[in-house]
């Protein structure tokens, strides 16, 4: 009969030795697990992903119900075990179960401290752990306003950082004066601050928790020194404690942690204890990597190999915040008469520091450039002597040899280099399955190396790795994102080819990238279409079959098959006569509906395609021109009533809003663009949820780029202040001409801006003021060819035969 | 009776595009290939009635405007994953003239 062994904790120590073992030995025992939680067993790490909204719980899932019962081992969620009978060698659950063990797996994990302030258990507090923190978290951002928390330590600023992506208002506290001190000097804590207040983050330094407030449910923490800030949801990630009870119940020796050997055993030999809940040597670990090495090493003694030690780690850490590149390791601190190399580059937002004790790094900081951290970590664990490149080891390995770009860095890692952190997976062993097993994307490399498969902060170096191994071939791997099924092509490689090989025709195009199909699809089409016309204005035969129909026929189509005429109000604003005239046509061509739209102006429903030409003679009569309210073009210019009419107005918001939709208007984009201009920070026009927005102040004007108040909100960054109109108006259009060179076709600003960096932006407009007056001129010189109205041309009988049905005689 | 009714010339019909020819009780969309060839179809998609003569066209294919099925031109059968089709009439081009086999019994079903 088999051995039993039973795991107590299904998370990712415990479940990473059971795999482990299955690898070495899958026939020795019959395996038990018990989770306290309701899911079978998913990465912990990637919470903070899921509630950024970055991934869904179902992405995280590690092992699947089917992965368990694949293997035969028996999966118990939702049943936490409530004691261990170490006479009887048996576990028994929550539900009354009980299971008799040979072997016993003790990786119960740890959980948050609360800290215990009066008030500390209402409803409102909660720590981040689970998915059911991730849960109530996330419930709440959609309730409530204002988030607190406490903790300016890796969790705490990931949590934060989610709450705000979820649209709350998020003050972080912290009882020190510098973030995760634990990991950072005081110039890189400065650097994280900044740009974390940059995406919008508040903090509070320096503070102590004393009460939290609140009847039912918490409004509020007072700090103590009497300060108080609203909160309708308090987020506690100060620490977590090892969860031993169950061990110690049982008679175990524990200390913070359940003690173990080398062999991750415990005082009982029956007993082997894992992950968070563990201490070894006097450490307990709080990061996945040294847990890792702990499972494989517990694996070796369960599978009766008995030859491997556990002699504990050295741990680096990343922080998982989209845009913030970060990098920790060893005594970061260094001690007295350690000597401290330091690059800094505030203009780039970098900052580098490593500590050197007798020509050997000790410690590193990282901040925004992240390259190197892998090397220097190797460095340090391996003792090496820098003495020979101490010169230039601050500008990186790549520095040593005499290739200048990126990729080049990969290449010069010995094969012994750690790539993945989480897993310890070298380079070599990376190469070897690319090369051995025929890998080619991502995804293979993960799931046969386990690379990146965790944290995901290396991904970026697997990618490198990927491509320098596999070279041409990796370029056409999906894992690239090809615009379509027709090719292998990404769209930032079809937008550089249009311009490097002055292809101006679609046929071309696709002659050359070799697309797959003769005439493209329904989702590639478009997208060349714009390309083409965003790369030769003036130049490109916009191609209407290549268009969906609403840009088609200038109107978008309803569910009926008819269409909704939109003309555009300037800013907002309309005149009587005006009116009248949409009045008119709304009776002459018995329009069913007519609405206020959410963009301040006015729709018709309901109108037959036929008619839409002698409807726009008539707005077209009146001076109307389209709203290009079905095009991926630019919407609108939302204005409030500013300094003409408002107690509170600073300047002429309407006026600027009208001239910004006169300099914009006709232009085509990646995907629809909305402007609006507030004219004092109240913000009556939204402007901080818009593509490109405007809040007028009294010296002058913010510009916001990058909100969406569509499917998923995003609240805008501030791109600068300037002083004039006539600065708006130049920023303005050399931020579109940007996005409209750059951008992915179907991307709007809010995505692309995060996927490119607010600091590219900045840098492309605000730190380079000749490149700026080019983009201006450039969109200027586009607009040439688009301001002019398409509906006065269909009034005129251009593309009759669009709107005019053949009948049977 | 199946009769050939003369509908319009191929120049009526841009390429890799669609008209709408309005018979009595219902649309009929004719369209227009890469490589000239010309198909019609009931302009109701099987989904949920979008007017399949405002999609785009691509092979021997339209994509629905209002859900992006895809419908095969010449049999009507939505491809992939959906199911359904539209009904699609016989049409011929001799010398550059449009023929549509169209009878009234058909437009009465
Ligand atoms: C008419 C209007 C609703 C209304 O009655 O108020 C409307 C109607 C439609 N919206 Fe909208 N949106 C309208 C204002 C908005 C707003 C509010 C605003 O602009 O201030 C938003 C959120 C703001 C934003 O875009 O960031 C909005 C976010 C969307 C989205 C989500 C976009 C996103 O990036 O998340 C879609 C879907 C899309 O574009 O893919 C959408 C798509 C649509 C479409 C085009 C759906 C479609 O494809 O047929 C609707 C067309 C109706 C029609 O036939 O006219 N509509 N839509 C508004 C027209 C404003 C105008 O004057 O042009
Ligand atoms: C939001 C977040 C982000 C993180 N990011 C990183 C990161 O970027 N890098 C990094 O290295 N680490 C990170 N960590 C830490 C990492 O997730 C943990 O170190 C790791 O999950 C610990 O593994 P474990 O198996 O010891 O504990 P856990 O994964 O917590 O597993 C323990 C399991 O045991 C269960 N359990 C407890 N008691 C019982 C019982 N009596 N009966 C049955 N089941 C029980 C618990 O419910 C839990 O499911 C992060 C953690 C969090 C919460
Ligand atoms: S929210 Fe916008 S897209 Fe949705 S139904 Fe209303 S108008 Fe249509
Ligand atoms: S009606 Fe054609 S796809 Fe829905």
């Amino acid at each position: 009969m088999r051995e039993r062994l039973v795991l107590i904790g299904n998370g990712m120590a415990g479940m990473r030795t059971v795999e482990e073992l299955l690898k070495l030995d899958a026939e020795r025992y019959q395996i038990t697990v018990f989770g306290a939680e309701p899911h079978p067993n998913y990465n912990r790490m990637m919470l903070s992903p899921v509630l950024a909204g970055d991934k869904t719980v179902d992405d995280i899932v590690l092992n699947s119900r089917q992965w368990y019962s694949d293997n035969g081992v028996e999966l118990h969620t939702g049943d936490p075990v409530v004691s261990i009978d170490r006479v009887g060698r048996k576990v028994v659950t929550a539900e009354g179960r009980s299971v008799a063990y040979d072997r016993l797996l003790v990786a119960t994990g740890s959980t948050p401290l609360i800290i215990p302030v009066p008030g500390a258990d209402k409803p409102g507090v909660l720590g981040f752990r689970d998915v059911a923190d991730v849960a109530t978290m996330l419930a709440a951002s959609r309730e409530h306003r204002n988030a607190v928390v406490i903790g300016g330590g890796l969790l705490g600023l990931e949590a934060a950082n989610g709450l705000l992506r979820n649209g709350m208002q998020v003050t972080v506290v912290h009882l020190l004066d510098v973030l995760m001190e634990r990991q950072l000097d005081k110039p890189a804590a400065a650097f994280l601050k900044a740009s974390l207040e940059e995406k919008g983050l508040r903090f509070l330094m320096e503070a102590r928790t004393a009460e939290i407030l609140g009847d039912e449910r918490v409004t509020g923490v007072r700090f103590a020194d009497g300060m108080v800030v609203d909160a309708d949801l308090v987020v506690m990630a100060v620490g977590i404690r090892p969860n031993v009870e169950l061990a110690r119940q049982a008679g175990v020796h524990c200390n913070r942690g359940i003690v173990v050997d080398d062999t991750m055993q415990t005082f009982d030999p029956r007993i082997y204890a894992v992950g968070e809940c563990v201490e070894h040597r006097s450490t307990c670990y709080g990061l996945v990597a040294p847990l890792f090495d702990q499972a494989k090493v517990c694996a070796n003694h369960l599978a009766r190999m008995g030859i491997s030690r556990y002699e504990g780690s050295v741990t680096s850490t990343k922080l998982k915040v989209t845009g913030v590149d970060l990098f920790s390791a060893g005594e970061f601190n260094g001690a007295e008469g350690d000597e401290t190399l330091v690059l800094q580059d505030p203009a780039q937002g970098i900052y580098k520091k490593l500590v050197i004790r007798d020509d050997r790094v000790k410690g590193a900081v990282l901040y925004g450039d992240t390259m190197d951290g892998s090397w220097y970590f190797q460095l340090m664990r391996e003792g090496t002597d820098i003495s020979a490149f101490r010169g230039s080891i601050l500008f990186g390995q790549h520095d040593l040899g005499d290739a200048g770009h990126g990729d080049a860095r990969v290449l010069a890692l010995p094969d012994s280099a750690e790539v993945c952190g989480c897993n310890g997976v070298c380079k070599g062993e990376i190469v070897d399955a690319i090369v051995k097993k025929g890998l080619f994307t991502l995804e293979d490399v993960r799931a046969h190396t386990k690379a990146s498969s965790s944290c995901g902060s290396c991904t970026g170096l697997v990618e490198a790795l990927l491509a320098n191994t596999v070279g041409e071939g990796y370029a056409e791997t999906p894992s690239k994102k090809p615009v379509c099924s027709c090719t292998d092509h990404s769209h930032d490689e079809v937008i550089r080819t249009i311009r490097e090989q002055q292809l101006k025709d679609m046929p071309a195009l696709r002659a050359f990238l070799s697309w797959r199909t003769p005439d493209g699809c329904a989702v590639c089409r478009p997208a060349l279409n714009y390309y083409l016309l965003a790369a030769w204005p003036g130049e490109y035969q916009d191609d209407a079959q290549s268009r969906f129909i609403n840009e088609r026929a200038h109107g978008n189509i309803q569910k009926d098959g008819t269409y909704s005429v939109v003309p555009r109000l300037f800013g907002g604003l309309v005149t009587p006569s005006e009116l009248r005239a949409i009045a008119d046509v709304a009776e002459k061509f018995e329009v069913p509906e007519v609405k206020i739209t959410g963009g301040q102006r006015i729709d018709l429903f309901g109108i037959k395609k036929e008619d839409l030409p002698p409807m726009w003679a008539d707005l077209n009569a009146a001076g109307m021109v389209s709203g290009h309210a079905y095009g991926k073009a630019l919407r609108t210019c939302k204005t409030c009533v500013g300094s003409d009419w408002c107690r509170f107005g600073t300047q002429d918001s309407t006026g600027l809003g009208v001239k910004l939709e006169q300099l914009t208007w006709g232009s085509w984009m990646p995907h629809k663009f909305k402007m609006a201009v507030s004219g004092c920070p109240r913000n009556c026009a939204e402007a901080t949820i818009k593509d490109f927005g405007v809040v007028c102040v009294d010296s002058g004007y913010e510009l916001h780029v990058g909100g969406n108040g569509g499917i998923k909100v995003r609240v805008t960054d501030l791109l600068c202040k300037v002083e004039t109109e006539a600065q708006v108006l130049e920023y303005c259009a050399a931020f579109i001409q940007l996005y409209r060179e750059e951008a992915h076709y179907l991307e709007r600003t809010a995505p692309w801006v995060e996927r490119v960096g607010l600091n590219h932006v900045k840098q492309r407009i605000l730190d380079d003021p000749q490149g700026r007056q080019a983009l201006y001129q450039r969109f200027k010189y586009s607009q040439q060819f688009s301001q002019s109205d398409p509906w006065k041309a269909r009034a005129d009988g251009a593309e009759a035969r669009e709107y005019a049905p053949l009948r049977i005689a | 009776m199946t009769q050939w009714t003369r509908i319009a010339t191929l120049d009526d019909i841009p390429r890799l595009g669609a008209r709408v020819v309005r018979a009595d009780t219902m649309d009929i969309a004719l369209f227009r290939t890469s490589s000239d060839q010309v198909f019609a179809l009931r302009d109701q998609c099987p989904h949920k009635g979008g007017p399949l003569s405002q999609g785009i066209v691509h092979g021997g294919t339209v994509t629905c405007p209002l859900h992006n099925w895809k419908i095969d031109l010449a049999s009507g059968e939505a491809q992939g994953p959906d199911e359904g089709c539209a009904h699609s009439f016989p049409v011929k081009v001799e010398k550059g003239v449009v023929y549509l086999a169209y009878s009234v019994k058909e437009e009465a079903a």
